[in-house]
């Protein structure tokens, strides 16, 4: 793990990517320690719309509120349903796409048509249609994402599995004696981690501009929870006045994206050497 | 079994599968149908005209039954009647799909015209300087949500060049190809964007690949110039994953661009999906998602079998 991370940060693409997520999480954590510069809620009346100052490092919204804080609170929501689906998607995806492996037989038929059905529709569309049936909210637009990944892990596990399984050392295991779960967790899932970690890191960048979509067109994240996508929406409006409510958002969802883009190459890269300077 | 056969016999069963998953979850929706058909005037409803209603959409029969008739309606491209625009769901998509497949297929020539190029460009320049520049453009592009992108070219047309670009309306194609095509050049160019930076990459690495082959350095050893063993030689090989790509990426664009539909208020698939959506029409919700996901389901079919016309490797059963 260690060893991964230093040669993640000798990577040229991979130090900027880590730089960018530490820098992200920092906001987060502090963003939910309630350390930022102002309250991101408080209506600062008679300072609505300032340009960027001192006091407001980016600037105020139409309600006076600061736009530095309001982005660092932003950062966390963005990331706490990122993280929250990802890791959802990723456990089930890695259940289903194992134990289709390992069943082999109708069970897989059954599991991949089931996630095939699911691939069937483009992700933002099926994320729609859950938001349609549940209501927009936090915890929806977290069911959503991850439900719209879970089908693309079970896919990225299922391959790899088939192909440990008729491997020697799992025969070799399983005329041990060892039990299922064992040889399932010990020998199939310790060797499916590097495809994962590559998957995981590649999810994380899509999670985060699904997020970012939802809340756009304020199917995600409702007010007033500050939230990167809504932001952006509403600057649109404003933008010829105040051009700083439409500049930071943009610039924070887009660095966002490419800092998990950049670690995920990275370690594709570091972890497959074949693709080593293939990928751009 | 073929690979061929296989999809082709998979393809009904996804495609029933869409169809329960899809009917299903719109029973799900909390309260009764005859409200969220209805809106507010169901208040007014007496006992007997709601279950005459129940009735007549057949919301009285059990579950597998009203699947059953939803089916037999579905072969006769019977999607039932949208609340929003009083008219049958089949018309009211049928009106949309035009705009959603002419912007579909200029964000395809964009990405295409600017990512092909690039990627080659880059490959043949391997760790020099363009290659790099390229690289990095390619990244950032692939980073950029398609809504920041439509955002700024508003912003920048409008503040610099003072320009607001047509918005919600579409002249169709074959009425003024010019104005047509000029309505929805800016929409494109934000949908190609993100496009193009995954073909230019596509290209890049398929690029080097076949570079690297043998045929490749036989075509350079018998004298043939730099420039005609990328054209001639190379590039028909490295463009088959270009294809599959470009394919896939189609099929999501013909579900219509949701978010971009919404910026540039365009009347096409996405924005019907979304204000189906979000103003609680069913029939509508139903027919405009089956619709997109059996055209996905085809386009992906289609990509699949050109994949395999390119490559006879993969007729004798990959996967």
């Amino acid at each position: 793990m260690g060893k991964l991370f230093s040669s993640l940060f000798r990577h040229p693409s991979g130090r900027i990517g880590l730089v960018i997520i530490g820098l992200y999480l920092l906001a987060a954590i502090l963003g939910t320690l309630g350390l930022t510069p102002h309250d991101p809620l408080k209506l600062f009346a008679i300072d609505r719309l300032k340009a960027p100052s001192e006091t407001y490092w980016f600037g105020t919204d139409l309600l006076g509120r600061d736009a530095f804080s309001r982005l660092m609170v932003g950062i966390r929501q963005s990331m706490l349903i990122a993280f929250a689906s990802v890791a959802i998607a990723t456990v089930a995806g890695t259940i289903i796409g194992l134990l289709s492996a390992w069943w082999g037989g109708i069970w897989d038929g059954i599991f991949m048509r089931v996630m095939d059905v699911l691939l069937a529709f483009p992700a933002i569309l099926l994320a729609l249609l859950i938001i349609a049936i549940v209501g927009p909210g936090t915890m929806t637009s977290v069911a959503a994402i991850a439900i719209v990944y879970t089908p693309i892990f079970a896919r990225v596990v299922r391959g790899p599995a088939l192909s440990l399984k008729q491997r020697d050392f799992v025969d070799a295991a399983r005329t041990f004696g060892s039990s299922q779960g064992y040889v399932l967790t010990r020998h199939l899932l310790l060797n499916l981690v590097a495809p994962l970690a590559v998957q995981v890191t590649l999810a994380l960048a899509w999670a985060l501009l699904t997020e970012a979509g939802l809340s756009f067109l304020g199917l995600g994240t409702q007010p007033p929870t500050p939230s990167l996508g809504l932001m952006l929406a509403e600057s649109r409006n404003l933008m010829t006045h105040a051009p700083w409510l439409m500049i930071f958002p943009a610039v924070t969802i887009m660095l966002g994206i490419l800092g998990f883009n950049l670690t995920g190459d990275a370690l594709r890269d570091i972890l497959d050497p074949r693709t080593q300077r293939r990928e751009a | 079994m073929s690979y061929v056969a296989q999809r082709l016999l998979t393809f009904p069963l996804i495609l029933l599968g869409v169809s329960i998953l899809v009917f299903v979850a719109i029973r799900l929706v909390p309260g009764d149908a005859i409200t969220a058909m209805l809106g507010t005037e169901a208040g007014l409803l007496t006992p007997a005209q709601r279950e005459a209603l129940s009735v007549y959409f057949g919301i009285d029969q059990p579950i597998w039954a009203q699947y059953l008739r939803w089916l037999t309606g579905l072969f006769q491209g019977d999607l039932g009647i949208s609340s929003i625009y009083g008219k049958p769901v089949f018309t009211v998509i049928l009106e949309r799909f035009p705009l959603t497949l002419q912007l579909s297929l200029m964000s395809m020539v964009i990405a295409l015209s600017v990512g092909v190029p690039l990627g080659v460009l880059a490959a043949s320049r391997n760790e020099r300087p363009s290659d790099l520049v390229v690289r990095v453009l390619a990244m950032l592009g692939q980073s950029t949500p398609n809504f920041v992108v439509g955002i700024l070219i508003i912003y920048v047309l409008s503040v610099f060049f003072g320009f607001v670009p047509a918005m919600g309306t579409f002249t169709p194609l074959f009425v003024d190809p010019l104005a047509s095509i000029g309505q929805l050049i800016f929409p494109a160019i934000t949908l190609g964007f993100a496009f193009a930076a995954s073909v230019t990459r596509i290209s890049r690495s398929a690029m080097l690949d076949v570079l690297s082959d043998d045929y490749v350095r036989t075509a350079r050893s018998k004298g043939a110039t730099p420039m005609s063993v990328i054209w001639h030689h190379a590039l028909p090989n490295a463009l088959i994953p270009v294809v599959t790509l470009s394919g896939v990426e189609f099929g999501y664009l013909l579900g219509g661009a949701v978010i971009v539909e919404q910026i540039f208020a365009l009347p096409g698939l996405g924005r019907l999906v979304l204000d189906a959506i979000t103003q609680r029409d069913y029939a509508l919700v139903q027919g405009t998602v089956l619709f997109i996901a059996f055209n996905f389901l085809v386009v992906n079919l289609l990509v699949d079998l050109t994949y395999v016309a390119l490559d006879p490797r993969i007729r004798i059963g990959r996967r």
